[in-house]
This record gives C-alpha cells, sequence and structure tokens, in this order.
C-alpha cells in the first residue's frame, strides 16, 4: 500500500492508464484538426471525434448527435443555462434551480438575473433531497428551465430526477440536469428520466481534465441553446472552438469504461463505502450527512461533532479528503451545501467527506477508517466542546462570543 | 497551502493540554471563538501570591493553526507575570508560527483567550478587569 491515500474522488480522479492509452495517438500522428474536412489527417481527427461521441452518448442513453463536446461540467453548466434563457427568453423567464447545486450552476443562474431572468433557488430537505411539491409549486407559466443536480458533489445524494422531470415538463418547461457526479457511477438513462439537457465531466470518470460535453434534445422535444462564444461554429453552431481530439477521445475512452464496469464497481464501492462508514459512526457523536438511501456509491460524508474539520485532516496523516469547514476563507463560513440541509454551523465545520474510487483497495479503506479513528479521538482530548459535552453542558446555553 | 514546520509540532505535540479547577481563585479562565464559527479556545492560568503564572493549560477545537496558537500561547504565558502576560501580541504569535494571512485570526483568538484569562483572574479578585479593544476580526 502506498502512502499518501486518495480518498477525494469527488473532486477529481485519476485517469485510468486505458484512457491515457487512447489519447497518446491524437497528440502525435493523429494530430490533426477535427474540422478539416479536405484531407486525411483532418479525418482521422474526426473520425476520433465521432467515436467518443457514439461512447459518451451510449453511456446516458442518448444519439451521437445530441453530443456537444465542451471545455468541462462549468462550461456545460453555463451553456445549458445562459443558452437556454437567451433562446427561450420570448417564452418565458424564470428558471428553477435547488441551493445545493454546484457553483457553476448557481452562479450561471445568478448571472440569468443580472440580465433581467428570475430565479427560485428550491431549499431541499434534511436529506439532501428537494421537496417535489415545492417545486410543483414554484413553477410558473414563465418557468423556461428546471435545472436541478444528478448527484450532489458534497453529499453524494441523488435527486429524484425522474419525477423532477416529469413535473418540469407538466409545466411546459425543459428540464437540465449537472450530472457530473452521477454519470459513469449510476445508471442514467436521459430518455428513461426525461433530460434534455445534462452536463458531464471527464476527469470525474477516471478521463482527462479540460473536457466535458453537454447533452442537448434533438427530439421530444427539440432544444436549442444560445451559444455563449462566437467562432468558427463547430458543434451544431452551440460551441465554437477547435474540438480538443486528444481530450474527447478519452472522455469516449472513459465513458466506455464506466460503461462496461459500472454494475461491478459500484457494488465493489458502495460495500467499501458501507463498511468505511459503519466502522466510523461507531464513534460516539458521529452522524452520515444526506439521504443514505438515494445516494452515489462512492461517497460518505460524516460529521464528527465537537472536531473542526480542517484540523481534523490535518490529523488525518496520509488521507487526502475533504471538509465541509472552509476555516482558510476570510468569511469563516462552512459548507453552504451542509448549511442547507439544516446542520448547524458547528457540525458542518466537523463534516469530512470521504470519496472512494476504481483504484480505492479494501487495505486503504482499513487503513483509512484506522487513521480517522485515532484522529478523531485525539482532537477530541483537545475540545473544550468535547469536553463541556462530556460534562453534560448544554453548548447552546453558552453565550458565545461572535466573531 | 502547507503548514509551517511549528505549527506541525505544535499540532502533532501540543503543550500543556488540559484542565484546570476554574472554581479556584488562582485559576482564570478565558473561553473565546464560538462553534459556529469553527474555532473555540479555552485558555486558563494559574496565578501565585506574586501575579507570576505557574500554570498553563489550553483546549482548543479548531484546524491546526488554531491548535498551534493556543498551544505556543501556553508556554510564552508560564512564568510570565500578568502584567508581562497582557503584552503578548497576536502578531508575535503569528511570527513565531509563520502564520500565512488566512490564519491569522488564529492568533487574534490566542491573545483574547489569554486576556480573557487574565481578566477572569482579575475580577475573581476584586480587580477591575483590563478594558480590552473590541476583538478585530
Amino acid at each position: 500500500m502506498n502512502l499518501p491515500i486518495y480518498l477525494d474522488n469527488n473532486a477529481t480522479t485519476p485517469m485510468d492508464p486505458r484512457v491515457l492509452e487512447a489519447m497518446i495517438p491524437y497528440f502525435t500522428q493523429k494530430f490533426g484538426n477535427a474540422a478539416s474536412r479536405n484531407h486525411h489527417f483532418g479525418w482521422v481527427a474526426e473520425e476520433g471525434v465521432d467515436y467518443a461521441r457514439e461512447q459518451v452518448a451510449k453511456l446516458i442513453g442518448a444519439s451521437e448527435k445530441e453530443i456537444i463536446f465542451t471545455s468541462g461540467a462549468t462550461e456545460s453548466d453555463n451553456l445549458a443555462i445562459k443558452g437556454v434563457f437567451e433562446m427561450y427568453k420570448d417564452k418565458g423567464n424564470h428558471i428553477i434551480t435547488a441551493v445545493t447545486e454546484h457553483k457553476a450552476v448557481l452562479d450561471a443562474c445568478k448571472h440569468v438575473e443580472k440580465l433581467g431572468g428570475k430565479v427560485t433557488y428550491l431549499p431541499v430537505k434534511e436529506d439532501g433531497l428537494v421537496d417535489l411539491a415545492q417545486l410543483e409549486a414554484a413553477m410558473t407559466p414563465e418557468t423556461i428551465l428546471v435545472s436541478i443536480m444528478y448527484g450532489n458533489n458534497e453529499i453524494g445524494v441523488v435527486q429524484p430526477v425522474k419525477e423532477i422531470a416529469a413535473i418540469a415538463h407538466k409545466h411546459g418547461a425543459l428540464f437540465m440536469t449537472d450530472a457530473t457526479q452521477a454519470v459513469g457511477k449510476i445508471p442514467v438513462d436521459v430518455n428513461a428520466d426525461g433530460i434534455d439537457l445534462l452536463a458531464l465531466s471527464a476527469h470525474k470518470m477516471y478521463g482527462p481534465k479540460g473536457v466535458g460535453a453537454l447533452y442537448v434534445r434533438r427530439k421530444g422535444p427539440r432544444v436549442k441553446v444560445t451559444a455563449q462564444m462566437d467562432g468558427g461554429g463547430h458543434e451544431r453552431g452551440m460551441r465554437s472552438g477547435t474540438l480538443n481530439v486528444p481530450g474527447i477521445v478519452g472522455l469516449g475512452k472513459a465513458c466506455e469504461l464506466a460503461y462496461n464496469e459500472m454494475a461491478s464497481e459500484a457494488a465493489r464501492l458502495s460495500a467499501l463505502r458501507d463498511k468505511l462508514q459503519n466502522a466510523l459512526t461507531v464513534l460516539e457523536e458521529s452522524y452520515v450527512n444526506g439521504n443514505q438511501e438515494h445516494r452515489l456509491p462512492h461517497v460518505a460524508n460524516i460529521s464528527f461533532k465537537y472536531v473542526e474539520g480542517e484540523g481534523l485532516m490535518m490529523a488525518m496523516k496520509d488521507l487526502a479528503v475533504s471538509s465541509g469547514s472552509a476555516c482558510t476563507s476570510a468569511s469563516l463560513e462552512p459548507s453552504y451545501v451542509l448549511k442547507s440541509l439544516g446542520l448547524s454551523d458547528d457540525l458542518a465545520h466537523s463534516s469530512i467527506r470521504f470519496g472512494l474510487g476504481r483504484f480505492t483497495t479494501e487495505e486503504e479503506v482499513d487503513y483509512a477508517i484506522e487513521v480517522t479513528k485515532k484522529a478523531v479521538t485525539h482532537l477530541r482530548e483537545l475540545s473544550p466542546l468535547w469536553e463541556m459535552f462530556k460534562e453534560g453542558i448544554d453548548l447552546n446555553s453558552i453565550e458565545w462570543a461572535e466573531h | 497551502m502547507a503548514y509551517s514546520d511549528k505549527v506541525i509540532d505544535h499540532y502533532t505535540n501540543p503543550r500543556n493540554v488540559g484542565t484546570l479547577d476554574k472554581s479556584s481563585t488562582q485559576v482564570g479562565t478565558g473561553l473565546v471563538g464560538a462553534p459556529e464559527c469553527g474555532d473555540v479556545m479555552r485558555l486558563q492560568i494559574q496565578v501565585d501570591e506574586n501575579n507570576v503564572i505557574t500554570d498553563a493549560k489550553f483546549k482548543t477545537f479548531g484546524c491546526g493553526s488554531a491548535i498551534a496558537s493556543s498551544s505556543l500561547a501556553t508556554e510564552w504565558l508560564k512564568g510570565k507575570s500578568i502584567d508581562e502576560a497582557i503584552t503578548i501580541d497576536n502578531m508575535d504569535i503569528v511570527e513565531e508560527l509563520a502564520l500565512p494571512p488566512v490564519k491569522i485570526h488564529c492568533s487574534v483568538l490566542a491573545e483574547d483567550a489569554i486576556k480573557a484569562a487574565i481578566n477572569d483572574y482579575r475580577v475573581k479578585n476584586g480587580l477591575a478587569p483590563i478594558e480590552l479593544e473590541k476583538s478585530h476580526h
């Protein structure tokens, strides 16, 4: 076992060597511009792109004509939200999203508000899921788009996408989903789920960074987005810019591997995740954040009460994880996702996200369990809050100095 | 962001972790910060009849820099008179631990904890609390 151990696979994933292998020829021999329609080099590059388009489409049950390659999920989110707002502005100006979305969606929505659009940011229930009745109530005749993520990046909860899509469609709106964390991890099918636009990224599924895609439905309804960059009119006019051929080939290969290995991999990872979670929630005052039934197989977000996440990570030597605490920011604000579940700030500060991945072994999980347990115990010995808790003092009864 | 060696040293081997009897008139206790903000420090001093700090203990809920700042503070407090202790400035802690700008608030909290402990001791012993400038974070 090599240290340190990487358990931050929701941030990014290592590239699968098979993906790298597929990409390499496209840097050197097959270097052509996929838009060069009149010579061999262009054709070879285009062939690589076309094949990748099929591989991506297959993974999400789409047609290859519905895949727009982008630089990643952030660009896809921006293109979908701003592009739909511009394209459908005669129809309405209202967009619905949720407070737990990724910043790429939230900030694209803020941009839309600056352009005169109206945005509803739905709260979520304590388990992180959107309340369907609240969504229904928020729909108006002006609503053109509902944008709700598939799987959450911090807590891993999987939204009832199919039901959300049905509500959006019933009111004549399009349904878009940021599926960055879900695609390649759990079955995603744009037709079965009723998805009109879907953002995905290669580097979250063992592909390269800097490449992603936006699925744009072509039939029932035919969806269009206004391009957000001007240029050569690539990707059916929706996304200009010379195609990142090696990256796209890598994304395609990553999708193919995920398609073939998803079922067995999800079973393996959820077993490892459950082992980790069960071992760590044996610790007193530790809680799993978010719905545990509707959840991605590879992530567990756990709050260890009375210890602070960043301090805890420092004690979890040789483990690369992520914390909901943001002690480095000037605002000292903990994760907005955890807070929107109704978690108190101190619990949000005490959270650690464990993100398992394709290359995570059982030995590594066992090691992580031991290190985390020791770290929590060590930090609680240092924690005045733990001491107060043990003495039966209600922390809410203390007048804390605001700072 | 990497931590300085001194922060890691204090974090890994914190000095003077523990609890003094807060009901004793010889003991001053400062509890500063708030759980919502992600850091809480409790610093305690034991003072002898000559106004010299003979012992200091801390417990901290917070990041590595907060733990290191309070650990360092207890080291510095031991052996100092109350009057010397009150002059400890947060920037001395910043310098000693090489804290980056985003972690300066940890040192401020440590300074606040020292002052709060001294004031608690003073009030317990019939002295007026020292006027503190309002905390700067």
